[in-house]
């Protein structure tokens, strides 16, 4: 269990480090390590080049204000989920954080490496989804967006072209009149989850005019589902089992060594139904300090 | 393929080190085999049962997910820089002492590093708070019930310590 032999490179800017990528087309980026070093040393990957982005200036950052937040390719997990500014803006992400491995991992990992790492099971990439963020990435052209529909296009496979690097990720602030909820299940807490989701609700009045639903390996690609019509407005339990019927229509729950897909669609379906309603609630909670 | 060598430094429980090292070198294996600090155990090499888990700047991190190259300028601690300067005991292996916190001893240097650093970062757990402090370390002997309680116990003899400085 040791990786392949590979060239070493840890640039000091963002043009040496893209310099590097586009001189090899077997080279890739070393973020935190914490998905890409487990897949070197079980020989799953072998790139001729690493190139550690660990030393580039000023990506560390998280920033948060009205529009959303803004996570710099270097800011850890640990980092995003300790900041208050950022569980106000967009209570999710810090939801979603505090599930995405375990603390040791967490103070290593980047949270940009992990949506462009486009893993099905794991929680940032289907928030990101969900809550239609975008992934800015620069590359020989220079800088573009990538809205997160389009950042996933197959199993472990974003649309980030190889000579390009993700620099920053951007999470939408929760609007008005909105709430957010998510839960999974796992076998261990911090362990990637059997069936996780999450919600974003959106009341007038009460009554539910919007609801989203994204599901965490139960599909290929993360999975958003709209639910709105499902709901008819409410979240009573015949309401949610609507809901929960529309979703598990496009979602396609595989059997691996973890759980059989019966029991991931069982998962799926009683998690729809809580976090339906926990974000419900928080969207009403949200309305009335709005109001007051 | 020649495989390139590099020179790095290494700043291991206050020492400064200079080896040489190919890039794939993991941080585990430059400090048990380049260094020979043995005590940073390697169990599945791919993040999952923590014994090889070390601080890094004070932080705990796996050293089978890092490269040595990528942990020059960093400062370590390793399970060996867990004693009190006097070469007596530290707090969490102490604690794991008087609380039976071990049998064979092959995770327990991930716990104490872990503890250790759980312990700076909330210095009072309770006993779900201690539960979660190592929910990424995996023991396959003691169970996890005497590990938890020596938690609970590093917090007190740190605080001890603290009262009577
Ligand atoms: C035991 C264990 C449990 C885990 N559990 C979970 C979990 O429950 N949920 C979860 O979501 N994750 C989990 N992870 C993965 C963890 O969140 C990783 O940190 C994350 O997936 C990848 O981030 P990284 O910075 O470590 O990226 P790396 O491992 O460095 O890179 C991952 C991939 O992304 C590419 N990449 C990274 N950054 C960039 C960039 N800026 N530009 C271009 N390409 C880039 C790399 O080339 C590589 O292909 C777990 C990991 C371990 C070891
Ligand atoms: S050896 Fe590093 S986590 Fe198991
Ligand atoms: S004491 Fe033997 S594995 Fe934990």
């Amino acid at each position: 269990m040791k990786p392949a032999p590979f060239d070493y490179v840890r640039p000091g800017s963002l043009g040496e480090a893209l310099q590097a990528l586009a001189g090899h087309p077997e080279a890739k980026v070393l973020a935190g390590g914490q998905s890409l070093v487990p897949l070197l040393s079980m020989r799953l990957a072998a790139p001729a080049v690493l190139v550690d982005i660990n030393g580039l200036p000023d990506l560390d950052h998280v920033r948060a204000d009205a529009d959303g937040v803004r996570i710099g390719a270097l800011a850890r997990h640990a980092q995003v989920l300790r900041d208050p500014d950022v569980a106000r803006v967009q209570p999710l992400v810090p939801l979603a954080l505090a599930d995405v491995a375990h603390a040791t991992i967490r103070n290593r990992g980047t949270t940009v490496g992990s949506l462009v790492h486009a893993d099905a099971a794991a929680e940032m990439p289907m928030v990101l989804r969900l809550l239609d963020g975008s992934v800015d990435v620069v590359g020989p052209q220079g800088r573009r967006t990538i809205a997160a529909d389009d950042l996933y296009v197959g199993p472990l496979e974003s649309s980030l072209h190889h000579d390009e690097i993700a620099v920053e990720a951007f999470f939408p602030a929760l609007a008005g009149g909105s709430g957010v909820a998510f839960e999974e299940i796992a076998r261990r807490h911090g362990d990637y989850a059997m069936c996780g989701v999450a919600a974003v609700v959106a009341v007038e009045d009460g009554r539910v005019v919007s609801a989203r639903a994204g599901y965490l390996s139960v599909s290929d690609v993360p999975a958003v589902v709209d639910l709105t019509e499902a709901l008819d407005g409410e979240t009573t339990p015949a309401a949610l089992a609507r809901a929960a019927d529309a979703a598990l229509a496009v979602l396609e729950p595989e059997t691996d060594i973890h759980a059989t897909a019966d029991y991931r669609a069982h998962l799926a379906r009683v998690l729809t139904a809580r976090v339906v309603t926990a974000a419900h609630q928080h969207a009403r909670q949200h309305a009335r300090q709005e109001q007051s | 393929m020649t495989e390139e060598i590099h020179r790095i430094r290494l700043r291991v429980n206050g020492v400064e080190h200079e080896v040489a090292v190919p890039a794939r070198r993991l941080l585990s294996d430059a400090l048990r085999h380049d260094l020979g600090l043995t005590g940073t155990h390697v169990g599945c090499e791919h993040g999952v049962c923590g014994a090889c888990t070390i601080l890094v700047d004070g932080a705990p991190m796996r050293s089978c997910l890092t490269f040595a190259v990528s942990a020059a300028g960093s400062e370590l601690t390793t399970v060996e820089g867990l004693a009190r300067p006097d070469g007596s005991l530290g707090p969490v292996q102490q604690a794991f002492r008087e609380c039976h916190g071990l049998q064979c001893g092959f995770c327990t240097p991930g716990f104490l590093t872990t503890i250790t650093a759980g312990l700076a970062e909330n210095p009072d757990p309770t006993e779900d708070e201690a539960r979660d402090m190592v929910a990424g370390n995996l023991c396959r002997c003691t169970g996890y019930q005497n590990i938890v309680k020596a938690v609970c116990r590093a917090a007190e003899i740190a605080r001890e310590d603290r009262d009577s400085a």
